[in-house]
């Protein structure tokens, strides 16, 4: 019990300067078991500390506290709690326990989805997630609670803002899937097809030496993405590991099915695989996608026609999309000129689509500025890659591996009977 | 002799043909006005070949024709061929193929295999005593002729893997250039026979690799067998080629494999479905060469001529009589319709090119179709973008599209952009995953 107290005034004594931080951070670390034996009556010492000033202290105290079962009507106060530690804390002094905030955070997700209140957690975690990472590069552990809380709390918005960052470091194997596999879901619910179809693609081509179920449900949803926006499944590329290439089509048998049928443009394959695939697909919940996969493929059947015909009929576009009458092949056509997937006019009176060019003639400032935003983010991408380039060659591991083939080499030239057949 | 078969429609009433199945050929005969050989003369036909190839084209039209007395008639002659041969084997096979059907004349004929067997047997005996004794006093070129009479031997009971096997063992003691081209020559015939083109064109390769093959026959000849391998291979550019440059002087010398006649039908077919205009008309028509070879087949000639002037309808309606024949062809019947829609497309193809604006009605009635017929047929060309054009469907206008390269090009370089980025960016990721050794604590995670 003395414990406890001596603990509590050590975090208030070394709570000054850099080097006392750094001192109390390995004092509170032999001191983890004394608080974590003594975490149902940590609540008060809480009240004596400042979030904001004993940043580092308070960190572990509450970790602590948190760590034990909490009643459900007090769920409300430990979320406030966390919240206001979250947004007054140092950014400087987390970081020395990364793993202590990263556990505080997720016992406030746990304790929102508790409440079944997702959308509180999401503004605080994202404060976190920012405290936390050094740079918007970096995946933190908080990247895929962040994205579930949006998910849940159907704010795909929010979570745009943290999925426009690129990242190019990561931690933990999970927490990757995870971001990947959440970030492609989200993208999808706001239709940005092609950014989830990037993050769908990470997720399924990362190396892994274990198939993993993340892998398979973001490859069952790739395939879905690839057919509503493209119309076709690309193969793996080759640097997908080899796990990945031989065990995730025999996973997902019955979207492969689906994507076969897709190909052949027959909305009657589609129609008979869905049905005797039902089961399955609503059991992944990922039956309204294989819809929207669906309506997709009389989308394409239909711009297939512009690539061919000057003008149609009505009823001979229903005939050749499979679709009733030409009432509904109007509404169709009516829709994707709506949307700008085609370029058409409908003449009511003979009941025929005359199809257009695109009108695009790449002369406007809009399209000037947008291929100069083009050009200067891929200038950036390149600089970047030089410098990792550069990084890589002087890497020691690598020159040494080079330089080691490279002798070899030389050897070669020289030798009149090469090494191989001696 | 192609000639022959036209008239010889008439003539099939004498060769003991249903009256029946006559009847409905002159009917079909009406309705197409260019009427060649509708119906298959097999005397005539068979009267090519000479050697195996004859029993073996004999065999398949009597396999694949589906008019019972043309199948009886080729059944019959092939059955007359073998009985001059000593391959007892096909004798026992053609048996079970004729049922009987042919009365009592044509039935197991016991006492001829036993002769067939017991003069086979004696002649083994002696050209193996033959050989032993070269063998053992090493006179390469007594070696190399008693290895050439096995091959022989096999090659006349059919046994052709041995035959093969012996006259590729000639290879080791051919001495002049000459005896190469022998060995070679032989081994083609073999792996014809066989179906192995593989070996076929190795073997034209090696032929036509050794030193002062001069002799213009020869040379022929191995033009015909690359062609033929080509052909067997789908690589029917090639094929074209290679029929085109075969000499006059072929004449009827190679009967045991290939006839005049079908270097012009192979040659010109394969050419019409893989040359364009200018080819078409540098190689094939103003070949002098291969003029000699159209001469003996007067549709070919007509349909080359018709195609390159754009009188398409003629020009397929020959192709449409001459397709039942053709299918009958022991080498050319797989690749009868890919070479038939290779043509019809390039003609279509050609149909457009010149043209702004196309009435469909008129083109329709040019390939004698209907224009929805038609209209799909053009569908799947642009489809496959071999024709850049579109269809006004309402007024039954085709029109020439013109890509507009400004607008393309912009179209590309921004869909570049996009996937330089994507992919860079996957990478730069995918480098860091690896540099940290991301994959083996994934796998340690899991265990």
């Amino acid at each position: 019990m003395d414990s406890v107290e001596t603990v509590i005034a050590q975090i208030q004594g070394l709570s000054g300067s850099v080097d006392d931080i750094i001192h109390l951070n390995a004092v509170l670390n032999q001191a983890d078991e004394i608080l974590q034996s003594q975490a149902q009556r940590l609540g008060p010492f809480l009240e004596q500390l400042d979030p904001s000033k004993h940043c580092l202290g308070y960190l572990y105290v509450l970790e602590a506290y948190t760590s034990s079962q909490i009643p459900k009507e007090r769920a409300s106060d430990i979320i406030r709690t966390i919240v206001r530690y979250i947004n007054s804390c140092s950014a400087e002094q987390i970081r020395l326990a990364p793993e202590k905030f990263v556990s505080v955070c997720r016992r406030l997700k746990d304790q929102v989805m508790l409440l079944q209140v997702p959308i509180q957690g999401i503004a605080p975690m994202r404060t976190a997630i920012r405290k936390l990472q050094p740079s918007t590069e970096y995946l933190t552990a908080l990247h895929p609670e962040f994205l579930l809380l949006c998910l849940l709390a159907k704010c795909y918005k929010a979570g745009l803002s943290v999925l426009e960052e690129d990242i190019f470091e990561a931690d933990h194997p999970k927490d990757f899937f995870l971001y990947y596999y959440y970030g492609g879901m989200i993208n999808i619910g706001h239709k940005r097809f092609h950014k989830a179809l990037e993050f769908l693609h990470n997720a399924v081509t990362a190396p892994m030496s274990v198939l993993n179920s993340i892998a398979v449900e973001a490859y069952k949803k790739y395939i879905l993405v690839s057919l509503i926006h493209n119309g076709q499944v690309p193969s793996f590329p080759k640097y997908t590991s080899s796990v990945a290439q031989r065990n995730l089509k025999s996973y997902t048998q019955p979207y492969i099915d689906l994507a076969n049928g897709y190909t052949t443009g027959k909305i009657s394959e589609i129609e008979s695989c869905l049905e005797t695939n039902m089961e399955k697909f609503k059991s992944d919940n990922n039956l309204g996608l294989v819809k929207q996969v669906f309506s997709s493929l009389y989308k394409r059947n239909i711009q297939r026609l512009t690539q061919t015909y000057l003008t149609l009929s009505l009823q001979d576009i229903a005939n050749t999309v499979q679709l009733q009458n030409s009432k509904q092949a109007e509404m169709h056509v009516l829709q994707m000129i709506q949307d700008g997937e085609i370029f058409a006019t409908i003449n009511q009176k003979d009941g025929m689509v005359s199809f257009h060019e695109d009108p695009e003639q790449y002369k406007t400032c809009e399209m000037i500025e947008h291929i100069d935003a083009s050009i200067q983010r891929i200038m950036t991408l390149s600089k970047k890659l030089s410098a990792i380039d550069e990084n890589i060659s002087c890497d020691p591991t690598y020159l040494a591996k080079a330089g080691r083939e490279r002798q070899r080499f030389d050897i070669d030239d020289f030798d009149s009977v090469p090494q191989k057949f001696m | 002799m192609e000639a022959e078969e036209n008239c010889s429609g008439t003539m099939i009433d004498a060769n003991g043909i249903d009256e029946e199945e006559e009847e409905d050929e002159s009917s079909l005969k009406r309705s197409k006005p260019i009427t060649s050989a509708d119906q298959m003369d097999v005397e005539a036909y068979a009267s090519l070949y000479s050697g195996r190839t004859k029993i073996m084209r004999l065999l398949f039209i009597a396999d694949h024709c589906e008019n019972q007395s043309i199948s009886l008639e080729a059944l019959r002659m092939a059955f007359d061929e073998i009985k001059k041969g000593e391959n007892t084997q096909l004798h026992r096979d053609i048996l079970t193929k004729i049922d009987g059907r042919l009365g009592p004349a044509y039935s197991l004929d016991q006492a001829w295999i036993n002769a067939v067997a017991r003069r086979a047997e004696g002649r083994k005996d002696k050209l193996e005593n033959e050989l032993n004794n070269y063998k053992t006093n090493l006179i390469k070129e007594s070696i190399r002729m008693g290895y050439n009479d096995f091959g022989d031997y096999y090659y006349a009971h059919g046994s052709l893997a041995e035959a093969f096997k012996s006259f590729a063992r000639t290879r080791d003691y051919c001495t002049t250039s000459k005896h190469i081209i022998q060995m070679c020559l032989n081994a083609i015939l073999v792996s014809i026979e066989m179906g192995q083109f593989m070996h076929v064109s190795s073997y034209v390769s090696k032929a036509e690799q050794t030193p002062d093959v001069l002799d213009p026959v020869i040379v022929a000849k191995l033009k015909c067998a690359a062609g033929l391998a080509h052909l067997e291979a789908k690589k029917y550019k090639l094929a074209a080629r290679k029929f085109l440059e075969t000499g006059p002087e072929l004449g009827n010398s190679y009967t045991e494999v290939i006839a005049p006649q079908d270097v012009a039908t192979y040659g010109g077919l394969c050419a019409l479905a893989c040359f364009d205009r200018s080819e078409l008309k540098n190689k094939v028509i103003d070949n002098i060469n291969f003029r000699n070879f159209l001469e003996l087949v007067p549709e070919v000639r007509e349909l080359i001529n018709d195609f390159y002037a754009s009188r398409y309808a003629s020009c397929l309606e020959y192709l449409e009589n001459l397709k039942a024949n053709l299918l009958l062809d022991i080498h050319l019947y797989d690749h009868v319709e890919t070479l038939y829609s290779q043509i019809r497309h390039k003609a279509i193809i050609q149909y457009t090119t010149p043209f702004i604006s196309v009435d469909l009605h008129t083109m329709a009635s040019a390939f004698k179709t209907s224009v929805a017929g038609l209209e799909k047929e053009l569908e799947a060309l642009i489809t496959d973008n071999q024709i850049q054009a579109r269809i006004d469907s309402h007024n039954k206008i085709l029109y020439a599209r013109h890509a507009d390269q400004r607008n393309a090009t912009f179209q590309r370089v921004l869909q570049t952009g996009v996937e330089f980025d994507r992919d860079v960016r996957a990478m730069l990721l995918r480098t860091s995953l690896v540099k940290h050794d991301y994959n083996l604590r994934a796998a340690a995670r899991k265990m």
